[in-house]
């Protein structure tokens, strides 16, 4: 399958990354490329297998409901890399509250 | 009204687990004093951090979902939802897509049976806040929005109710309702001033007669209150309704909720649904309960308010309207039950001990020990026997050597009608039940 | 010789016998890092502080030796790029679990190695700081993505250095480099602090002169860690213990895939084996799964989940804005993202997931029959500076031979197995064992380094 310039478009919408019409048009080309390779999947014969999404087979790995306050940050230490702060809060130019939950 | 509502809710709820849902920071953000205080490289999405899951939140939420008479599954797992916003620190928030942990259940209304399509767990945002500073230097000041991450992931429950909501007094119930149980099973404080609780509601309207769910849904956020809930969908009944009137369909909209207008108002179109590209969080392996698990949580739940009501009712000969009153939360239920356990062997009236403490005729705090506020009903409660005739006569007695009192009386000192009691019960010679004198005087003089 | 040859053991050795003094190793180091670094371009930072620490750490168990570590690894007194413009001048006031452990075992971290940016690559080239070369042919890349790693114990510039794997990251620049290099099974190490590129197959693993060392520093930060849920739950083995053991009787099968760019590298391979039979192990080629469906299945897998992995990266908390992400790594979001995409999430995503497990299947068949399977670790010779950028796919397809085992989550080690005379460039051999067995791989690949002539250490 190939891919155009206004579905690459919208998939850096999506991923949020801004791209140049240049870059685009480069990047539409690297997906095809891409999905030459990626489409040998489909002949694997795999329609029937289940999804492995972890290797370790691992189940209930929990955590005991415990506050370990030496494993959280000081104010300090959690805005050192920022690049705004403003009395403690990082800082953002103004966005729209409640987009999403 | 042609029209009927077709309503589903959504809410979402904090738990009040010591610790936030995958990591060890304290989960307090209300009572932390200063912002991003209770933080670490897992809640704040920094290079390497990596969620581990809170088992008191997961055993709550199945807790919760045995109190909603759900289903539990079996196995489940934690999905990433992936979108960009500055709340949300890793640009996913870890949440439960296909296999909730709970699905399948209701709450009853007194206007019906309210489906829940699901309750799954999630992990909350930081919280945002606004105010004008100088970013760029200019000596102006910019807009600019304030993130603090001490609400960043803690542990979030949605419960999601099927469209069955047909009044804006039935969401409300509702509403009460679930947070009712959420605090008997002490899981959830559901503070909606400061968000601990918040309420969602998707609100449609179809013809009377149609049983097919409309083709549009209006969706209202930013609701506080369920007095507000109530009045947004009230307020939205009328605005849909003018609108299929005219023969429009209303837009499919994210709406929010004023309350100093009363009125709902457009917040953005809804997109094409969002493409959130859901899947199987890597870094966290899935749940898996047996029956026996879920059973042992079963077991671990406390009586809820209607089996209580209902107990109190059928063991106390008490009358709906107070029974509900003394389940509304569960100290003053458990007042209430220790009163009328002690009051069992003096063979009182229960109805008439309940009312005379709900109307607050005795003085009590439901600090006070039990047999206090017992004794306290008795001295004011135990009379002797007076049948009416006996009352009657002794009233017009008193009335005819007061004259004095009875005017004033009747010049508006009502205040006299204490001596007229007094009187009363002088002329009887026994101690006869106060507000039945008072009433009795009264309806003589008025 | 100069102190900074050494292996880990014989510094090990040599301190303990009081033979040589941390000063004297650190001494030689330095003056190698003066002589290379600007040449190789392998350290993005080196610790001021290093000899100062070491002399407090000389009673424990790494005795305050000199350890590389990539760059994708958080360390408070160093700052932490993943070789990406992104994270530029990043200070992490936190510290990885797999440093931490080594600090409580001794090591000092010496610098941070150069990297692919985001670990998304095998040459060590598509790193925003520039490429590192090959030290044992400055012409040729050193594989990657921990290319600086292995660079930096092939030029001996630390006596044994810190990598991540995900799917040949550890194992293919070894390869190049002509060192050892050794992924565990995914999750006997914490990911912990390391920033993440593919969640569900991201293992840090030790890249060194011998098996031996690499045991040694695995014993130092392997094991259980409650901050990493992936991680293995019970304590890992005592790696050194699987050292100079017969193997006599052991069962290697060789997966011969019959993949033309691999003809001549396999023929070698063949015929260093030879080896092995006569230190009494059955070698036997057999057949297993084609590699190119594992190709696609790493490709949507580890780009989907570098897509979400890497959506933290804002530039409000830490670091800089999401304009700032170079060529590959837009590159992998975006293919991430598209293959998570409504309508293309069950021809791509779910669809590897299912072809993972037909490798999992293929694995334990396998593993019936054989303790051990050994393939090439790469195609070939390390490529020239310069050929990643020849195509999207440069690092899939150097990797084609690894990344079904990665997905698998197997152990894995590198060990050289041949060296070309006229360009000093290596082979390595890749021996892969079942999930949590690293005991076998080490056994076997102990003993082949400690009996060919390729190990430029053993043999010096």
């Amino acid at each position: 399958m190939s891919v155009n310039d206004s579905q690459v478009k919208h998939i850096a919408k999506l991923a949020n990354i801004p791209i140049t019409q240049a870059e685009s048009e480069k990047l539409a080309t690297a997906f095809t490329e891409t999905l030459v390779v990626v489409d040998k999947l489909k002949k694997a014969g795999a329609s029937k297998a289940s999804p492995t999404y972890q290797v370790t087979g691992f189940k209930n790995v929990l955590r005991e409901d415990v506050v370990k306050a030496e494993n959280s940050f000081t104010q300090e230490e959690a805005l050192a890399n920022a690049k705004v702060t403003y009395q403690g809060y990082f800082v953002v130019p103004y966005v729209l509250q409640n987009k999403d939950n | 009204m042609p029209y009927k509502l077709v309503c589903g809710l959504e809410i979402h709820a904090e738990l009040k687990t010591a610790s936030k849902m995958f990591c060890s920071c304290k989960n307090d953000p209300f009572g932390a004093i200063k912002p991003n205080i209770y933080t670490c490289p897992v809640c704040l999405g920094m290079p390497g951090g990596l969620p581990v899951a809170n088992k008191t939140a997961i055993e709550w939420t199945i807790k919760l979902g045995l109190a909603l008479n759900c289903k539990i599954n079996l196995f489940s797992k934690f999905d990433r939802k992936n979108y960009f916003y500055p709340d949300l620190p890793k640009g996913y928030q870890i949440s439960q897509y296909d296999i909730p942990f709970c699905y399948d259940g209701y709450i009853e209304t007194s206007e019906g049976r309210v489906g829940i399509t699901r309750i799954h767990l999630e992990e909350d945002t930081a919280k945002l806040s606004h105010q004008d500073i100088d970013l760029d230097g200019d000596g102006k000041p910019d807009k600019a929005t304030l993130i603090d991450f001490n609400r960043s992931s803690v542990p979030l429950v949605e419960v999601v109710t099927e469209p069955d909501i047909i009044s804006a007094n039935q969401a409300k119930e509702y509403g009460q309702k679930l947070r009712q149980i959420m605090r008997y099973l002490d899981v959830a404080d559901c503070d909606m001033e400061k968000g601990g609780m918040r309420l969602e509601a998707n609100i449609s309207l179809r013809q009377e007669g149609k049983s097919e769910l409309p083709n549009y849904k209006v969706e209202c956020k930013n609701i506080n209150s369920f007095k507000f809930l109530e009045a947004a969908i009230n307020y939205e009944i009328e605005r849909q309704t003018e609108i299929l009137q005219n023969g429009e369909i209303p837009t499919q909209e994210t709406r929010g909720y004023n309350a100093n207008t009363g009125k709902t108002f457009s917040q953005r179109a809804k997109e094409n649904a969002a493409d959130y590209r859901y899947f199987p969080d890597p870094d966290l392996a899935p749940i898996e309960f047996s029956e026996a698990e879920v059973e042992i949580i079963r077991q671990s739940l406390p009586e809820l308010p209607d089996q209580k009501a209902q107990r109190l009712m059928k063991e106390y000969g008490l009358n709906e309207a107070s029974a509900r009153n003394l389940v509304l939360n569960r100290k003053k239920a458990a007042f209430f039950e220790e009163v009328l356990q002690l009051s069992q062997k003096d063979n009182l009236d229960n109805q008439k001990l309940v009312n005379a403490l709900l109307n607050k005729k005795i003085a009590f705090e439901l600090s006070d020990k039990a047999a206090v506020v017992l004794k306290k009903f008795k001295a004011a409660n135990t009379n002797d026997s007076v049948d009416d005739k006996e009352l009657e006569t002794a009233i017009n007695q008193v009335l005819k050597n007061n004259q004095d009192a009875v005017e004033k009386y009747k010049a508006g000192k009502t205040a006299v009608i204490g001596f007229l009691i007094g009187q009363v019960m002088k002329e009887l010679g026994k101690k006869a039940d106060v507000n039945l004198v008072r009433q009795k005087i009264s309806s003589q003089l008025d | 010789m100069k102190l900074n040859q050494l292996t880990l053991k014989e510094s090990l050795d040599a301190l303990e016998k009081k033979e040589v003094k941390l000063e004297e190793i650190y001494q030689d180091l330095d003056q190698a890092y003066e002589e290379q670094n600007h040449k190789l371009n392998i350290y993005l930072s080196k610790n001021e502080q290093a000899l100062v620490q070491a002399k407090e750490l000389s009673n424990k168990p790494l005795r305050g030796l000199p350890i590389a570590v990539k760059d994708n690894f958080c360390t408070r007194d160093l700052p932490t790029t993943a070789s990406a413009k992104v994270l530029d001048g990043f200070r992490p006031q936190y510290e990885s679990t797999v440093t931490k452990r080594i600090k409580e075992n001794g090591g000092v971290v010496y610098g941070k190695t150069n990297m692919d940016a985001w670990a998304h690559g095998s040459s060590t080239e598509t790193s925003d700081y520039g490429p590192t070369l090959n030290p044992r042919n400055p012409e040729h890349l050193p594989g990657g993505s921990s290319g600086g790693s292995a660079a930096a114990i092939a030029a001996d510039l630390a006596i044994v250095s810190v990598g991540s794997e995900t799917a040949g990251s550890i194992r293919q620049p070894a390869a190049w480099c002509g060192t050892v290099g050794f992924k565990p099974s995914y999750g006997r190490a914490s990911r912990f602090g390391v920033a993440a590129m593919a969640s569900s197959t991201d293992s840090p693993g030790p890249i060194s002169k011998t098996v031996e060392d690499a045991c040694i520093l695995l014993n130092a930060f392997a094991g259980p860690d409650e901050k990493d849920g992936t991680s293995s739950r019970e304590k890992a083995p005592d790696f050194t213990s699987f050292l100079d053991q017969s193997i006599k009787g052991m069962r290697v099968g060789v997966i011969y895939q019959d993949v033309a760019e691999i003809a001549q590298t396999n023929q070698k391979l063949l015929k260093e084996l030879e080896i092995l039979k006569e230190l009494g192990a059955e070698v036997e080629i057999t057949q297993a799964m084609d590699p190119h469906p594992a190709i696609g299945v790493y490709t949507v897998v580890q780009r989907a989940e570098v897509s979400s992995n890497l959506a933290r990266y804002d530039g409000i908390r830490y670091g800089h804005d999401r304009s700032n992400f170079g060529d590959e790594g837009k590159r992998r979001i975006m293919l991430g993202t598209f293959s998570l995409t409504k309508g293309h999430a069950d021809q791509y995503y779910s669809l590897a997931q299912k072809v993972r497990t037909l490798y999992l299947e293929n694995y334990k068949e396998l593993f019936k029959k054989y303790d051990v399977l050994v393939s090439p670790t790469s195609p070939s010779y390390a490529k020239k500076i310069g050929s990643s950028f020849n195509s999207a796919m440069f690092g899939e397809l150097e990797d084609m031979l690894l990344e079904a085992s990665s997905v698998a989550g197997l152990p894995g080690i590198n060990v050289p197995f041949y060296r070309d005379d006229e360009t000093n460039l290596y082979l390595g051999a890749s021996f892969i064992a079942p999930m949590w067995e690293e005991g076998k791989i080490i056994k076997i690949t102990d003993a082949f380094e400690k009996n060919t002539k390729w190990n430029s250490w053993r043999n010096r």
